[in-house]
């Protein structure tokens, strides 16, 4: 979103730094015979971009966001993040990435069920090194963004689904990370939260965050502004 | 690529009040699970704590009932053998200097011989006047002993002090009065310089003698320095050496005392030690803690296996939220780490618990017993660091099972 300001809203969105670049990225899962979860892949997402990938059940679009996410490598091809190649990074560089520069938001929300909403947030800015001063203001920032501030001190448990996944974008985004990486985000929802949450990630990449989406429903994919197809394990631009 | 961790501050980085406070968080999530996670550690440190305690708490008990006294108290005398006309007969004679030629061996804190004194008639009163009309008392018995009488049978003074080896080697007429006799004798004060007569002479009162630990007749008696008595009361022979010996020393003192009383004639002497410092009751107790350390040490055991697989348990149940810890930038350190102080918490708890339970038990059963419990504190907090370590321990494996969480896999689970 800084990227925005600084580069001015009047740029095309070619002429931006990619932010994730797959150089024929593959994935093959060993066995017999080896599963190619995904095929040699091109692909590249510039700062400020909402992509959705779409795609049946057991096309490949986990592994692929695995992979994005640096909880996976590759078998073959390289991974550029902020235009440098993560093939050489260790472990903790991983995981310093993993901190910094990426949000996930699950289809199960994965939020701790015996901490408040302000400390499932706050736990993102634990390890992503945000200053200690700075760590409730910007959890409350991220909440409020969300439209949560009066459901701070709430228990998970007792929230509606689309207040538990927008909890989980407060939490994504709390670390202002360079991409959001969101896998089925409504899968668990009704239409009503559904649409929630997909209201909050249309205000969110027009405030300029780069968002990249997966999922199975043609409807949520048609709100991204780009879309691509994925099926067997191939990427296919959807014109 | 290393500009990434560079950039934080390491005061912002994942630091040690992160991992504390996520760790205190983990431990209180489940508060009901806690109690029955520390349950076989506050059994095992309780246990070990009542005891040690217990053991210290008796010692100073059985020290307080036999050493002081019995393991530290001899006694010799000349053998006797029964004589012609049926009496016993003294085979030989205490030396004079028995006392100081038995404080020369090693062991032997304080000696001194003490003696009765046969008045033959003479009277023992607080007036130097006959007074014919007065009811007719019997008298206190005299006793004669050495300056070192008080240590020997360790004795207690009310008031005053005990002749010293000055009087005695004058012969001076000074007299200790045991209480019983002071009483009887109606002398209350000594700083006021009374005198006991015995027969006509006076004998000025320099102490009151109110505890012994044996030859508890010197209470009741008035006592002289051994000199005087042979002086002015013609005591023709010593009949007991009286000693104070260090704790253990009873065999090595049996052994050299005659010898030394009479380097010719040994046997002459009957000594009596105390028994070797009752061997046999010391390592019953021995056994004893040893069944109870090894009982505790068992609880230990156990208490450490009940962390490592309620640990382990938490670590499965958790392998979601492991999961998403790492998509959030853990590395597999900060969650070993995470995991083995959740586990050490757990065990310092329980090691408080247990401490504070085997405190009270020592304290409860001290009194029913009319003890006074004895307890080193630095022991108390040894006890609730085991705890911890206890919990360092059974926390290594599970952490270890935490780090290899494979957060892809355990994502696909919930939290
Ligand atoms: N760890 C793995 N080992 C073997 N095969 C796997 C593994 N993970 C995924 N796959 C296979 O890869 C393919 C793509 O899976 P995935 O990316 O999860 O699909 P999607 O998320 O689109 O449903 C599937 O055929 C799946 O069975
Ligand atoms: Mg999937």
């Amino acid at each position: 979103m800084t990227v925005l300001d600084l580069l001015g809203a009047a740029e095309e969105v070619h002429d931006r730094a990619p932010v994730v670049e797959l150089r024929g990225v593959t994935r093959q899962f060993p066995g017999d015979p080896p599963v190619h979860a995904l095929h040699p892949t091109d692909l590249t997402v510039r700062a400020g971009e909402y992509l959705s990938v779409v795609g049946p059940s057991g096309s490949g679009k986990s592994t692929l966001l695995h992979l994005l996410g640096l909880l996976d490598s590759p078998t073959d091809g390289e991974y550029l993040l902020d235009g440098r190649p993560t093939s050489g990074a260790g472990e903790r560089e991983r995981a310093a990435l993993r901190a910094t520069r990426i949000g996930f938001v699950f289809q199960a929300f994965h939020l701790l069920p015996h901490r408040t909403v302000l400390e499932n947030v706050l736990l993102a800015t634990v390890y992503s090194g945000v200053p200690r001063a700075e760590r409730r203001e910007r959890a409350v920032a991220a909440l409020e963004r969300v439209g949560l501030a009066h459901r701070l001190d709430f228990l998970p448990t007792v929230l509606s689904g689309g207040e538990r996944q927008r909890t989980a974008v407060a939490r994504a985004v709390v670390a202002r990370p360079a991409v959001l990486l969101a896998d089925e985000p409504t899968g668990n929802l009704d239409s009503a939260s559904s649409e929630s949450v997909l209201a909050l990630f249309d205000e969110l990449h027009a405030e300029g965050l780069t968002l990249l989406v997966i999922t199975h429903d043609d409807e949520v994919s048609a709100r991204a502004q780009r879309r691509v197809r994925i099926a067997d394990g191939r990427l296919q631009e959807i014109a | 690529m290393t500009a990434v961790t560079d950039r934080v501050a390491p005061g912002d980085r994942y630091g040690v009040r992160d991992l504390l406070a996520e760790a205190a968080a983990g431990v209180g999530a489940r508060p009901g699970r806690l109690l029955l996670t520390i349950l076989g550690t506050v059994l095992g440190i309780a246990s070990v704590v009542v005891t040690v305690g217990l053991a210290q708490t008796a010692a100073v008990q059985i020290n307080q009932q036999f050493d002081a006294v019995a393991a530290t108290q001899a006694v010799a005398s000349a053998a006797t053998s029964p004589g012609r006309d049926g009496q016993e007969r003294a085979l030989a004679r205490l030396p004079w200097d028995a006392a100081e030629r038995a404080e020369r061996i090693a062991g032997v804190e304080a000696a001194a011989l003490v003696s009765e004194v046969d008045l033959a008639g003479a009277d023992v009163s607080a007036v130097p006047v006959h007074d014919p009309s007065a009811p007719r008392t019997s008298a206190p018995p005299v006793l004669a002993a050495g300056p070192h009488a008080l240590e020997a049978l360790q004795g207690r003074l009310q008031q005053g002090r005990w002749f010293d080896a000055g009087h005695d080697a004058r012969g001076d007429r000074v007299a200790v009065l045991g209480a019983d006799a002071a009483r009887r004798l109606g002398v209350q004060r000594v700083d006021r310089q009374p005198s006991v007569f015995v027969g006509d002479r006076a004998y000025q009162v320099v102490g009151i003698v109110d505890d012994v630990a044996r030859r508890t007749d010197l209470l009741g008696a008035v006592i002289l320095p051994t000199g005087t008595a042979r002086a002015d009361l013609g005591l023709a022979a010593a009949d007991e050496l009286h000693l104070h010996v260090a704790i253990g020393s009873g065999p090595v003192v049996g052994e050299q005392l005659p010898l030394a009383l009479d380097p010719n004639e040994p046997d002459t002497f009957t000594v009596g030690v105390p028994p070797t410092t009752s061997r046999v009751r010391d390592s019953v107790q021995a056994d004893v803690s040893t069944i109870f350390l090894a009982l505790g040490g068992v609880a230990l055991l156990v208490g450490g296996v009940g962390i490592a697989n309620v640990t382990l348990l938490s670590v499965l149940e958790r392998v979601g939220e492991i999961g998403l810890r790492r998509a959030l930038g853990a590395t597999r350190r900060q969650i070993a780490a995470q995991f083995v102080v959740e586990s050490v918490v757990i065990g310092l708890l329980g090691g408080l618990v247990g401490a504070a339970l085997g405190v009270a038990v020592v304290v409860v059963v001290s009194a029913a017993q009319s003890w006074t419990p004895i307890l080193e504190l630095g022991m108390v907090g040894l006890a609730v660091l085991a705890g911890g370590g206890i919990g360092l321990l059974a926390g290594l494996y599970p952490a270890l099972k935490a780090a290899s969480v494979e957060p892809i896999a355990a994502l696909r689970g919930g939290v």
